[in-house]
């Protein structure tokens, strides 16, 4: 009871208190004028200026083929033909005007009857491997649905059927994914990882079909 | 040693590392000693006169919160308006609309309080114009707010006997000139330079190597991720937020942000020994806050880098962990490392989707934003801590059976009542906004909201239950993370989750500012034997106790319900 008493008194002394806080509109509102100038404008101008000096000068640093942009460095796109390595699975189908994962729970019984269907096709693709080859990335969907990479592993166990419709030796087309495969950060943290375009690129360059 | 486990203790230790010298230097420019940053002062006077403000009037608690609210209210109509209007207004390169009047007030109020649980998607339910002039904005003032409001709260520890502790806009300024817009500047260039854009040209298209036609959302990102970690906010540029490889192009940057977003809140509990001159109770705080965060963090790990059962049930290999919603470059043992992180810290942003993290990890970071003090964010972590010292102190002096003091204060029926109201309020919003959505969902599921109360929930069952529940920790804790698979997008969700937000950010910095101002008014009393010390593990214990107590145990039945029952299911 006395709870709510005290409660109430606290209300009507703000309201008397509301003198108070006309008397800091005015500087609150001159104050966020000139923070936002500050904070909205010069600063971020600021960056676009340094970002010029960049290597993509602040647009993205795009990939190259036969003279025109085939994508991003850094952003991933689909590939599902037999003779690219392919990406992960993309929630927003590498739509990258969007982003997003699946937001699918681990014991969902849909999202598990997905996977397992993904293990399927992935399996009538590449004859002879086998389950426990497949790494969970392969079949799982990336968290921005962009995600350019895969494991080491994830590239190597595609390598038999990408040679084989390339018409390229298995341990050539391997030999190139060891080139593309970039190592954990200073070599000592963080996953190592295959950039997937970049490496589909060189395959094209190599032998295009 | 395994790489990515490896990359996980490095960033810890370089946070330590830079932390430990920035409370120091955080310290020093509160109490107004020399820093090396001194020729910024130009500036700040340039600020000051050209708003009209003397910032060497000192102010009383009362008057600290009203400047405080003051200013906020003016920042909320001003986000509000500009959100509604942003299809009319410059730098749109997309041609993106206005958002809805629901979806406004959500935005609105999730970035001034340092929440940004976002309910839009960036490419497409913002423009540059927003993105900068008000969710950037916001990031560095609400940042500053909450750390503008614990300098009060160590002034009005430190001096003996007073009401004169400081003045509001001094201290609300120097934050962002003195240590969130440089380190923002810093920390944006190194993200330029690995790949984030900065330019302000909108959508471009390409055609991909398998022909397909793809259209490319970027923006002058790299500025505005930046400050969205320094200062604990968390609302990212896009849809993904930090999972996307514009926002997160590699795991340098990863490192950057992990770094960015801890540094501020651990700063700050060294800044308190460095400004009150008690390292010792500053070690205190920290040894609790890190054991709390080891207690989440390690069954996260564990639980993400073994993967999911049912998919290892389908005999493929989970050699670096579970991958669904994660990116390579990170891998499971990092994201792991920042779902803990984000969830203990407020950010809230994500470099992995936590919808689809393992029942473990989800319970994890549900704990972390329910004790929302384990560093907490930017100013507001210490200030929520501070309500758990308050309540220790209290039930350590009645077992003891001696009046509780902390430091030389009496703490009576006044500040007790303050502080239990605060910390049970935290609870309170969280399950009654759950009962009200669990009750819609299932006696209204045809209700004529934007989006049916029945397609609300992506999963099924028990994850269905705590996306519901991770969706108010969120709003409460000023998280602003979210299980996405969450329909949240419509009125019902825009307007409690937009209440709680507003409660769950104001009133627990009006709660510690309000017992800190009574108690710099009491006399003091000088120590004696009979003093509770508060620097001794003894009594880091006892908070953490009551924290357990208070925080955890209240939500223990939601938990059961939802992430604690799918990990029993999941085999």
């Amino acid at each position: 009871m006395s709870l709510i008493k005290s409660l109430i008194s606290n209300i009507s002394y703000l309201k008397s208190n509301f003198k108070t806080m006309k008397a800091y509109l005015l500087p609150s509102i001159k104050l966020t004028i000139i923070l936002i100038v500050i904070t909205a404008g010069i600063y971020p101008l600021a960056i676009a200026g340094v970002g010029k000096l960049t290597p993509g000068h602040g647009d993205g640093e795009t990939v190259i083929y036969k003279g025109r942009v085939v994508g991003y460095a850094n952003e991933g796109q689909k590939f599902t033909k037999d003779q690219y390595f392919w990406s992960r699975p993309s929630a927003v189908d590498y739509n990258a005007a969007g982003s997003g994962g699946s937001n699918k729970g681990p014991s969902n019984p849909d999202y598990l009857k997905q996977v397992n269907d993904r293990i399927t096709d992935f399996m009538k693709h590449n004859p002879g491997v086998t389950r426990s080859q497949i790494p969970a990335e392969l079949v799982t969907a990336s968290g921005s649905g962009l995600d350019p990479d895969l494991s080491p592993a994830g590239a190597q166990v595609q390598v038999a059927r990408v040679a084989k419709v390339r018409g390229l030796s298995a341990d050539a087309v391997s030999k190139l994914v060891d080139a593309h495969t970039e190592k954990p950060l200073f070599g000592v943290f963080g996953p190592a990882k295959v950039n997937v375009l970049k490496l589909n690129v060189t395959l094209d360059e190599l032998k295009p079909l | 040693m395994n790489t990515e486990i490896s990359g996980v203790i490095f960033t810890y230790l370089l946070t330590l590392a830079i932390a430990i010298p920035l409370g120091r230097y955080i310290a020093r420019i509160f109490k107004g000693e020399k820093t090396w940053l001194d020729f910024l002062a130009p500036v700040e006077r340039f600020i000051f006169r050209f708003s009209g403000i003397d910032p060497k009037k000192e102010m009383n608690w009362k008057q600290h919160l009203f400047a405080l609210l003051t200013i906020n209210s003016v920042w909320l109509i001003y986000a509000f308006v500009c959100l509604m209007a942003q299809g009319h207004l410059p730098l749109n390169p997309d041609a993106n609309t206005g958002q809805s009047p629901d979806t406004a007030f959500n935005t609105a109020i999730s970035f001034l309080v340092n929440c940004n649980l976002q309910h839009y998607s960036g490419e497409s339910g913002a423009t540059y114009f927003t993105q900068h002039f008000v969710f950037m904005f916001l990031h560095f003032v609400s940042a500053a707010t909450g750390i503008a409001a614990l300098i009060v709260l160590y002034k009005a520890m430190k001096d003996k006997v007073t009401d004169k502790l400081g003045n509001f806009w001094d201290y609300f300024v120097k934050s962002i000139t003195r240590v969130l817009l440089p380190i923002s500047f810093v920390i944006a260039v190194i993200f330029a330079f690995n790949g984030m854009t900065t330019s302000y040209a909108g959508k471009d298209t390409f055609i991909s190597m398998q022909g397909d036609t793809v259209h490319v959302s970027r923006g002058p990102v790299a500025a505005l991720v930046a400050i969205k970690h320094l200062g604990t906010n968390g609302g990212g540029w896009f849809g993904a937020n930090s999972a996307h490889p514009i926002e997160n192009p590699n795991y340098l940057t990863n490192t950057v942000e992990l770094v960015a977003q801890c540094v501020i809140p651990i700063a700050l509990v060294f800044a308190l020994g460095f400004y009150l001159n008690k390292k010792k109770f500053a070690y205190v705080i920290f040894g609790v806050m890190t054991l709390g965060m080891l207690l989440l963090l390690i069954p996260t790990m564990n639980a993400e880098i073994n993967g999911n059962p049912a998919i290892a049930h389908m005999g493929i290999s989970q050699p670096t962990g579970a991958m669904e919603g994660k990116e390579v470059r990170f891998g499971p043992a990092n994201s792991a490392y920042w779902s803990v992180l984000t969830t203990i810290i407020s950010t809230g942003s994500v470099n992995s989707m936590h919808d689809s993290a393992m029942p473990v990890s989800g319970t994890m970071m549900l704990l972390g934003m329910m004790v929302n003090c384990f560093y907490g964010g930017c100013g507001v972590g210490v200030l929520n801590f501070y309500v758990f010292i308050i309540i220790a102190v209290f039930i350590s002096g009645l077992m003891v059976g001696r009046t509780p003091e902390f430091l030389g204060r009496k703490i009576e029926a006044r500040e007790m009542k303050i502080a239990s109201l605060i910390a049970l309020l935290h609870p309170f919003i969280i399950l009654v906004g759950l009962a009200i959505s669990s009750y819609v969902v299932v006696h209204m599921p045809g209700a004529d909201w934007a989006v049916k109360p029945s397609t609300w929930l992506n999963n099924p069952g028990n994850h269905g239950f705590s996306e519901m529940l991770y969706e108010y920790t969120s709003s409460a804790a000023n998280n602003g993370s979210g299980f996405e698979g969450l329909g949240d997008g419509n009125i019902f969700w825009n307007v409690t989750t937009g209440i709680v937000m507003i409660l769950g950010r104001f009133l627990p910095i009006i709660g510690p500012l309000a017992i800190a101002g009574l108690l710099a008014n009491k006399k003091y009393i000088p120590e004696s034997a009979g003093t509770l010390k508060s620097d001794t593990s003894t009594f880091g214990l006892m908070i953490f106790a009551v924290i357990v107590i208070i925080a955890a145990l209240s939500f223990f039945p939601a938990l059961a319900l939802g992430p604690i029952a799918e990990h029993f299911s999941l085999r």
